[in-house]
């Protein structure tokens, strides 16, 4: 719900930014890492997550490292993304945040 | 992505346990979802716990994939029974059966997780042993 200030970039070198809240029970354990990092893949654009806007930054490719970062609910999820299918897959990751994963 | 053709790797789970590999092939399939072939083996062949050659070729074959298998397992005889399952495949699928160095069932849930994105054999590996990276 705070990706309002998503900063738009022309160029596929500038990577996209946004961030949204989990709103989840569980925060970012074990199933919804999965589910992101599913989705995260479907995409050939690099992403990543923090818990900060400055990171430290996370590939949301990989489910250890997501799954490391233990992010509870409430807690604001950067999203960092950077290829020529950077803008939808920016989307599709803010989507299933939004959406508790499914789980909500 | 370059497996897209071929299928999605296989997860093979081996634990002394029945139960264990039957608990680990479940967070897979609920977790994970339905899109990669696995299967579970685990105990002796007289139902105590333990593991047996013969039960693992079988999982094998059950989760083969042109893709490649990915072995999960639990302590000593468990890998090295593995190992004796693979060495006695036949040599064209010897190659594309790795046992992972990873924790049974986060590996197993990990391994399908890299897999069900359609990734190389070798990516699966490389996931399920971040663990202990």
């Amino acid at each position: 719900m705070h990706d309002a200030h998503a900063s738009r970039a022309g160029e596929t070198s500038v990577p996209l930014t946004a961030s949204a809240v989990l709103v989840n029970k569980v925060g970012l354990h074990a199933r919804p890492s999965v589910k992101l990092t599913q989705c995260a893949k479907r995409f050939a654009a690099k992403i990543e997550l923090a818990l900060s806007g400055d990171g430290p930054w996370t590939d949301a490719k990989s489910p250890v490292k997501v799954m490391r970062v233990k992010a509870p609910q409430g807690a604001t999820l950067h999203f960092r993304v950077t290829g020529p299918d950077g803008e939808v897959a920016l989307a599709a990751v803010l989507a299933l945040v939004h959406d508790g994963f499914g789980e909500a | 992505m370059n497996s897209q053709d071929r299928g999605n790797v296989g997860i093979v789970i081996v634990s002394h346990s029945p139960k264990i590999a039957e608990g680990a092939a479940d967070m897979v399939r609920q977790m994970v979802g339905n899109a990669v072939p696995l299967a579970w083996t685990g105990g002796d062949v007289d139902g105590g716990l333990g593991t047996n050659v013969a039960g693992i070729l079988e999982a094998i074959e059950a989760a083969w994939s042109p893709s490649g298998v990915a072995v999960l397992v639990d302590l000593g005889g468990a890998e090295t029974n593995s190992e004796m399952a693979v060495e006695m495949l036949a040599e064209d699928r010897r190659a594309r059966v790795v046992v992972c160095n990873a924790p049974v069932v986060e590996g197993a849930v990990i391994a399908a997780t890299e897999s069900s994105g359609g990734s190389s054999l070798a990516a699966v590996k490389r996931s399920a042993e971040e663990f202990y990276a």
